[in-house]
């Protein structure tokens, strides 16, 4: 049973490795943001392996859920490093590497030489620790932890209504946003007006319609 | 504890190889004559038009933002479902509570026709 537990937890964290390397070092920064994706699953099934359930649920659905979707989003609304061929490492990122490095064991080495480890002897399995489970922390929400869990309410909806009024704007307000064809016949016609020099705002079709700070 | 997830395992192994096995079988089996229509790139039948990197609105984001908001309002809801038993009526007037107030968030951002699609 030891070793089948060892063996899992080997496959996960090579994986989980792997996947942290391919985030840093794909080109296409969405494939990097599935990689990293990948990679929270892999946490999640290290939660699972410690036997932390309601952790592994949390770290599914908050970091696989809730943190992949928000940097997706950050990708899509950003314009023009969703392309391919984006460098991540910069060309000197050895001296980078032996920096960190060297920063890494500056504080790594005290530790390993003045330490004095206490392993205590590992329990004998079969009999686990009591752990407060979800059942244990739902109890709690209700009883000693009322206040705090109603809070966590209020600074949802605080949160929530604080979004809408920064991001949300009138509709009156909105600025048009062009359809493909529009663009493209734009496009069409810029190139039309002026085809020895072509336009710098091409790259940005939408650039027009960006509105002036006063509008706010 | 842990040898109940030896099932699950042999059902992830079930699941992967299910789907993996017929296309890894059709990949050997099927014949392989590429011409350029075939390989060409199209869209509901006709060819693709502009670039597949856009810039999206900026609209999505509240939708991003709300979904983050009650993605987190369910990892509060799920220890008191399974404490449901145990904590009863009080444990459920709490609760309802705490949905209610975000369930104002969630009347606040219908009102004021966010919900709305452009």
């Amino acid at each position: 049973m030891e070793v089948v537990v060892q063996i899992t937890f080997g496959v996960i964290a090579v994986f989980i490795l792997v996947a942290a390397a391919m985030v840093v070092s794909v080109r296409n920064v969405i494939h990097a943001a599935l990689w990293l994706i990948a990679c929270f699953f892999g946490v999640g099934a290290l939660y699972m392996l410690l036997e932390a359930e309601f952790l592994a649920v949390v770290q599914v659905l908050i970091y696989v859920g809730a943190v992949s979707v928000l940097i997706l989003f950050a990708i899509m609304l950003t314009r023009q490093i969703t392309g391919e061929g984006v460098r991540q490492l910069t060309n000197r990122w050895p001296v980078v590497l032996a920096i960190a490095t060297l920063l890494f064991a500056t504080v790594l080495a005290p530790t390993l030489i003045n330490q004095q480890w206490n392993v205590p002897p590992a329990p004998p399995l079969g009999t686990p620790e009591p752990i407060a489970g979800p059942a244990e922390l739902g109890r709690g929400f209700v009883n000693e932890f009322l206040i705090q869990f109603q809070v966590v309410g209020v600074l949802l909806t605080v949160a929530l209504i604080g979004a809408i009024v920064i991001a949300y704007e009138e509709r009156a307000r909105r600025r048009k946003v062009l359809t493909l064809a529009e663009e493209l016949e734009l496009k069409r016609l810029r190139e039309q007006t002026s085809p020895t020099v072509p336009a710098p705002v091409e790259a940005e079709p939408v650039v027009q319609e960006s509105r002036s700070a006063s509008e706010r | 504890m842990l040898a109940n997830y030896a099932i699950v395992g042999i059902f992830l192994v079930a699941a992967i190889s299910f789907p993996l096995i017929p296309l890894v079988l059709a990949f050997f089996l099927r014949p392989k004559r590429p011409t350029p229509l075939k390989t060409s790139t199209y869209e509901c039948g006709l060819e693709a038009i502009g670039d597949v990197h856009v810039q999206f609105k900026v609209q999505y984001y509240l939708y991003a933002l709300a979904f983050v908001i009650f993605d987190i309002e369910v990892i509060f809801l799920y220890p008191w479902a399974v404490a449901f038993q145990v904590v009863g009526l009080y444990g459920l007037i709490a609760a309802t509570i705490f949905l209610l107030m975000l369930f104002a968030g969630l009347l606040y951002e219908w009102r004021k026709g966010a919900l709305e699609w452009v």
